[in-house]
C-alpha cells in the first residue's frame, strides 16, 4: 500500500493547501506554490479536495506503486510515462501494483504535480501535511523525498476513477513570459515614481535563486526616496522599521534583485514591500523557472479581487465537471 | 567515431568543478563512461550533478564555467 521512491528528482516534497492560521509565530503556511493543478489533480482522481499529493520541481521523480491505484500528472508541461509508456497529463490514468513512473525533459512550466487516489498518507502536523523543509516539519519527515523512502496511500478517495480528463481549453499554458497581477502598496511610498514605472515595465529574468520560499529576479536597478531613516530601521535605504511580509509581497534589497515571497515566505522583516502579488497569479510564478521572464501588470484592489473571483470561479467550474 | 553531447536537465548555473579549489570533474581529451559525473548545475541552492549519458573522450565543453544555462542546454561534447 506505498509508493517506493526510485528516484526523487530534484526536490519533490509532499503538499496540499498549507497549514493556515500559524503567520504570525512565524510559520509560513507552505502547501502546493500551484494550487490549480494540484487541486485540478485531487479532482481528476477523484479525491476528498485537500489530499496531499506530491510537488516536483525542473526533474520528476520516478516512483513505484505497490498497489493498484488511480494517480493524474498536472502542472508543468512534462513527458511521464507508466512502464516506458507515455501517459497523458491532466488525466487520471489507472496503475497496476508494481508500475513506474518515471518523467522526461520538462518542455514548459516547471513543477509538475503527481496526484494518488487516497492522496499521500503522512501525519498531520498543525492541521497540514505539507513539508516545510527549513525547519523540517510536516511532509514526509520534514524534507524532500530521498530514494528509497515508502509512501503510504492514505484512504482521502472519494471516487477512484480513471479516465477524467481536463478539458483541453482549461489545461494553462506556460509562456516563457508569464505575467502576474500586482497590488503596489504598503510600501511603494519609498520607491520613486520613476522606480515604480520601471518596475511594471520591466521584463523580470527569474534568477537560479528561485525556490518555495521565494523568487528572486534580475533586470533594472530601482531607487528609493532619500529620507532620514526612522528608529529600528537602519541605515539602508531599502530597509523599514520591521513589519510582517504578507506571502507574494515583493521586497528589493539594495534596490537591485526583487524577491517575491511564495508558501515558504519568510513572514517578517525590514524590507520596504513596494506590493503583493495576487495570490491565484502564484500559480503563474510556480511554473517559471530559471531563464524564464515575469512582467508585473498593475491593478487595483477591486481589479486584484476580480482576478481572484474569476480563477476560483473557473476551478469550481472545473471541479463539479470532474465528478 | 561518432558523437553525442550531454544535455542540461535542469536550469541553474553550471560548474566545471565540485568545488571553487577542486580540480575539474573532467578536462578535454579525457575518458568518461556512462555514469561519470561532468559538472554541477545550481539551482535553489542546491547542487545537481551533470552525468555523462555516454562513453566517451570529452572533446569540447559548450558552456564555460559559472554559465547560466538552460533546460535542454548543450553542456559537454563527447566523442564515441
Amino acid at each position: 500500500m506505498t509508493i517506493r521512491v526510485q528516484d526523487p528528482g530534484l526536490e519533490t516534497t509532499v503538499q496540499d493547501t498549507g497549514r493556515l492560521g500559524y503567520y504570525s509565530i512565524g510559520f509560513p503556511p507552505s502547501g502546493a506554490l500551484d494550487s490549480f493543478a494540484y487541486h485540478v489533480g485531487n479532482a481528476l482522481v477523484g479525491n476528498e479536495p485537500g489530499a496531499a499529493a506530491l510537488e516536483a520541481v525542473y526533474l520528476g521523480p520516478t516512483l513505484e506503486f505497490t498497489q493498484d491505484t488511480v494517480i493524474a500528472v498536472t502542472g508543468a508541461d512534462i513527458p511521464a510515462f507508466v512502464d516506458g509508456e507515455e501517459i497523458p497529463t491532466w488525466e487520471s490514468v489507472a496503475v497496476s501494483s508494481g508500475s513506474v513512473l518515471s518523467f522526461g525533459q520538462l518542455r514548459s512550466g516547471a513543477r509538475p504535480y503527481v496526484a494518488v487516489a487516497g492522496g499521500i498518507d503522512v501525519p498531520l502536523y498543525y492541521g497540514s501535511r505539507s513539508t516545510y523543509t527549513l525547519v523540517g516539519i510536516g511532509g514526509f519527515e520534514g524534507r524532500a523525498l530521498r530514494a528509497g523512502d515508502e509512501l503510504a496511500i492514505g484512504s482521502d478517495a472519494r471516487d477512484p476513477k480513471a479516465g477524467r480528463r481536463l478539458d483541453a481549453g482549461d489545461v494553462p499554458v506556460h509562456p516563457s513570459t508569464a505575467e502576474v497581477h500586482l497590488l503596489v502598496g504598503l510600501h511603494s511610498y519609498r520607491l520613486t515614481d520613476d522606480s515604480l514605472a520601471r518596475f511594471t515595465d520591466t521584463e523580470w529574468k527569474v534568477t537560479p535563486d528561485a525556490n518555495r520560499v521565494g523568487y528572486r529576479f534580475r533586470g533594472a536597478e530601482l531607487e528609493f526616496v532619500p529620507r532620514e531613516q526612522p528608529f529600528g530601521a537602519g541605515s539602508d535605504p531599502a530597509n523599514v522599521t520591521d513589519c510582517g511580509y504578507p506571502v507574494g509581497s515583493v521586497q528589493v534589497p539594495g534596490g537591485v534583485e526583487p524577491i517575491v515571497l511564495l508558501q515558504d515566505a519568510v513572514t517578517g522583516g525590514g524590507y520596504a514591500t513596494l506590493g503583493t502579488v495576487v495570490s491565484v497569479d502564484r500559480d503563474r510564478l510556480a511554473q517559471t523557472k530559471t531563464g524564464d521572464k515575469t512582467r508585473f501588470v498593475r491593478v487595483d484592489l477591486d481589479g486584484a479581487l476580480e482576478v481572484r473571483r474569476d480563477r476560483l470561479g473557473a476551478l469550481d467550474r472545473i471541479r463539479s465537471a470532474l465528478t | 567515431m561518432g558523437s553525442h553531447t550531454i544535455t542540461s536537465r535542469t536550469p541553474g548555473v553550471f560548474y566545471h568543478r565540485p568545488s571553487p579549489d577542486a580540480e575539474p570533474y573532467v578536462t578535454e581529451g579525457a575518458s568518461v563512461s556512462e555514469g561519470d559525473t561532468v559538472g554541477l548545475v545550481e539551482v535553489m541552492k542546491t547542487f545537481h550533478e551533470v552525468k555523462a549519458d555516454a562513453t566517451g573522450t570529452v572533446s569540447k565543453f559548450l558552456v564555460e564555467n559559472e554559465d547560466e544555462v538552460t533546460i535542454g542546454q548543450d553542456l559537454v561534447e563527447l566523442e564515441t
